[in-house]
């Protein structure tokens, strides 16, 4: 029954259940536990956080006033790109694979996950692929500055000498997750508990699925996309170089083939894990489970045809324009149908506001606020007044960081308890939850205003006109920043001691991985879990 | 055990999709030509037209030249006349003048664009100098001519169209051969 391809580690498994992780440094280092993997991922986000968060901090010091007065616009550029850079593939991914590591196996009653020694590469690809993206920072002529979206040429006739490890640092990192998504698809298909059919599954299951096909399906597209520029800079040819027949703004149809499905990639998991946090703190059942799953599934395919919408202003013919308008329009149905069943689930149930529903319940209007703008911009006419301001950066950041993160924080608080069985402390928590909620809507909402006056975003100068509401987001910034400290204090405190948590430290949570003692012991579900324990412990969460 | 066979031939399958998406990201190149050619997108125009029309006396259209040098690039290149009038049907040409003020010989290459872009499938070109490369002694002055007629067929609502060229140094890419040494 063992999960290990390998024929030699085949009972590994069984054999080896009675005992703890190996001692010392190289338990980490050689670990194929999917715990410990998620363990690495999830701390390895964190410390990407704080680094692409110093960046962001950065970039608001030098917004804080107009006029240059810290550092130089080469250097704010590389801040931008970095901080892009870093927050997408190095903070937000590895979370949700950290998540899924540590989760999916316990979710769907598997001993580990399905391909072990390839998930242990896959996470020490990151170090790597992140250590020599940052190393450029340090090279002559600096790291990449042509914004997270490297447009050819930028990224390639005029780009810095360091551009080449950017494209390595891509390659390695883009290997590193389609290993880990192959691995996550493998396990939710081949290692469910006898009796957990597909549609019983816990949403985060159903939305780490879809996520991973999703980037298997366009990782590979990156992958591509910077391997062409590798042979535009080094082998001559001219893919995107209009003086030898290619074309630039074919780079941004391949790059945002990729990028689009992306955006979702860094969403749907959140989706997933409030959907677990919101029925689980209404004392009810998810509202439309079977809807919820058709939902992410239709945004997954939606998210495939709308690619376009980032490049109205390059020139596309109008049939075009409409096409893509309508189409990025339409995703609102799915997601409308998402919303509306957190809203109908909490609808009546006796809430309470532990930590993890708090950072849920702002996921649900924060990111329908995110949600809003983005209608707005998907509007062709509309969005050549709004292309390239702080508008857009506005909405990103409005679907990123209440949406993605603050669904991971919700997750990390939501099952921190199973992860080191103590409980964390509440009253921190809540500090952390309002800090960040505030920090964050001073830091983004006015940059909603200054966008649709026309501020262009990656500028490290700007009109006189915009200086009060950029102060503001500044502050926000810096609150929010800081508060993030705070959060490093509540885990670090939660895993030395607190109050000892329960197998199941939520009254209204459902589902396998409360079954097992808090913490959850090194390998869970070696034998996997029957059908009876599975119905007894309610894991359906469509039960009556 | 069947579980490990069911594990390795899903990854096999999943793999087999990851190499196909990385064919995909390479096959986006020839099916954008493609797409760029079929609507006239981009204001990308087609190679060489073979073909002659029978001119529409009764329609004017204003045909503007833009001719802008890529960054570096050093050579002075313009059109001789900033605009002309011609009807649809009716073949025109349009002389281009390029100068290397350099003391190298250089290769250039022109690449041309259409404006509107809706108007790009309408515009054909009988002859262009951006057909080839061309290489210029030091200061050497060429001639380019471009040939060209509007489709009888372009959309009424454009009156007026423009044709930009871009030129591009591109001696490191194809150094210009033989002649060096005058």
């Amino acid at each position: 029954m063992s999960a290990v391809i390998d024929p030699h580690h085949a009972g590994h498994g069984l054999t080896d259940h009675h005992h703890g992780p190996a001692k010392g440094l190289m338990r980490w280092v050689l670990t194929t536990n999917h715990k410990d993997i998620g363990t690495m991922y999830l701390w390895f986000s964190f410390a990407m956080f704080l680094l692409g968060g110093s960046m962001a901090m950065v970039i608001r010091a030098e917004l804080f006033q107009p006029g240059l007065q810290i550092v130089q616009p080469e250097f704010f550029n590389q801040m931008t790109t970095m901080h892009g850079l870093i927050m997408v593939f190095g903070a937000v991914m590895p979370a949700f694979v950290g998540l899924a590591n540590w989760m999916v196996p316990m979710m769907i009653g598997a001993p580990d996950m399905a391909l072990p020694r390839m998930n242990n590469f896959s996470f020490w690809l990151l170090p790597a692929s992140f250590g020599l993206l940052v190393s450029t920072l340090f090279m002559e002529g600096g790291g990449p500055n042509f914004g997270w979206t490297f447009y050819a040429p930028l990224s390639t006739t005029y780009a810095p000498e360091s551009v080449t490890f950017f494209i390595f640092a891509i390659h390695l990192l883009g290997i590193s997750s389609i290993m880990g998504a192959i691995n996550v698809v493998a396990t939710i298909l081949n290692l469910r508990a006898p009796g957990m059919t597909l549609m019983k599954m816990p949403l985060f299951v159903w939305t780490w699925l879809i996520t991973g096909f999703l980037l298997i399906a366009v990782m590979p597209v990156l992958a591509g996309c910077v391997t062409m520029m590798l042979m535009d800079i080094h082998f001559g040819t001219s893919f995107f170089s209009a003086a030898g027949g290619g074309d630039p703004v074919l780079f941004q149809h391949v790059f945002w083939f990729f990028g689009h499905p992306e955006v979702y990639i860094m969403i749907l998991p959140a989706f997933g894990a409030v959907s677990s946090i919101i029925p689980a703190f209404a004392r009810k059942p998810l509202f439309g489970y079977t809807s919820m799953v058709y939902a992410t599934a239709s945004i997954a395919f939606l998210s495939f045809i709308v690619w376009a919408h980032h490049m109205f202003t390059v020139g596309i013919p109008l049939t075009g324009e409409l096409f893509f308008m309508y189409a990025t329009m339409l995703i609102a149905v799915p997601t409308g149908v998402k919303v509306f069943n957190w809203a109908s689930t909490m609808w009546q149930g006796s809430m309470t506001f532990e930590t993890p529903m708090l950072f849920s319940v702002a996921f649900v209007i924060l990111f329908t606020i995110g949600g809003f703008s983005g209608l707005m911009l998907a509007i062709a006419p509309a969005d050549f007044q709004y292309h390239d301001t702080y508008f857009v950066v506005a909405h990103f950041h409005y679907v990123l960081v209440p949406g993605a993160i603050f669904g991971i924080f919700a997750s990390a608080y939501y099952w921190l308890p199973k992860w080191t069985g103590h409980m964390y402390d509440e009253t921190l928590g809540k500090l952390h939850f309002w800090m960040s909620f505030v920090g964050m809507n001073l830091a983004f909402f006015p940059m909603h205003f200054v966008g649709l006056a026309g501020m262009p975003r990656r500028i490290p100068d700007y009109n006189m006109m915009f200086a009060n509401f950029n102060m503001v987001s500044s502050i926000g910034a810096f609150m929010f920043g800081a508060t993030q400290l705070l959060f490093l204090f509540i885990v670090i405190k939660c895993i030395r001691g607190g109050t000892p948590a329960a197998a199941k430290p939520w009254d209204g949570a459902e589902g396998l991985e409360w079954t097992v003692p808090s913490p959850a012991p090194y390998h869970t579900f070696s034998t996997p879990p029957d059908m009876a324990t599975l119905e007894a412990h309610r894991t359906d969460p469509r039960h009556d | 055990m069947t579980e490990d066979r069911q594990t390795r031939r899903l990854v096999l399958r999943l793999c087999v999709l990851v190499v196909a998406m990385f064919g995909f990201g390479f096959a986006l190149v020839p099916i954008y030509d493609v797409m760029c050619q079929a609507f006239g997108i981009n204001g990308k125009t087609a190679g060489a037209y073979q073909g002659d029309q029978v001119q529409d006396a009764e329609r004017q259209v204003r045909v503007q030249f833009l001719a802008t040098n890529a960054a570096d690039m050093v050579w002075t290149f313009g059109p001789q006349a900033d605009e002309v009038t011609v009807h649809p049907g009716a073949s025109t040409q349009m002389i281009f003048v390029a100068y290397n003020p350099t003391d190298k010989p250089m290769t250039a290459q022109a690449i041309p664009s259409v404006a509107p872009s809706k108007a790009a499938a309408y515009f054909h070109k009988t002859e262009c100098f951006c057909f080839t490369q061309q290489v210029l002694q030091p200061g050497e002055r060429i001639e380019m001519p471009v040939r060209f007629i509007v489709d009888r067929d372009l959309p009424a609502d454009v009156r007026h169209l423009t044709l930009a060229y871009t030129l591009f140094d591109i001696t490191a890419r194809k150094p210009p051969v033989a002649q060096a040494t005058p």
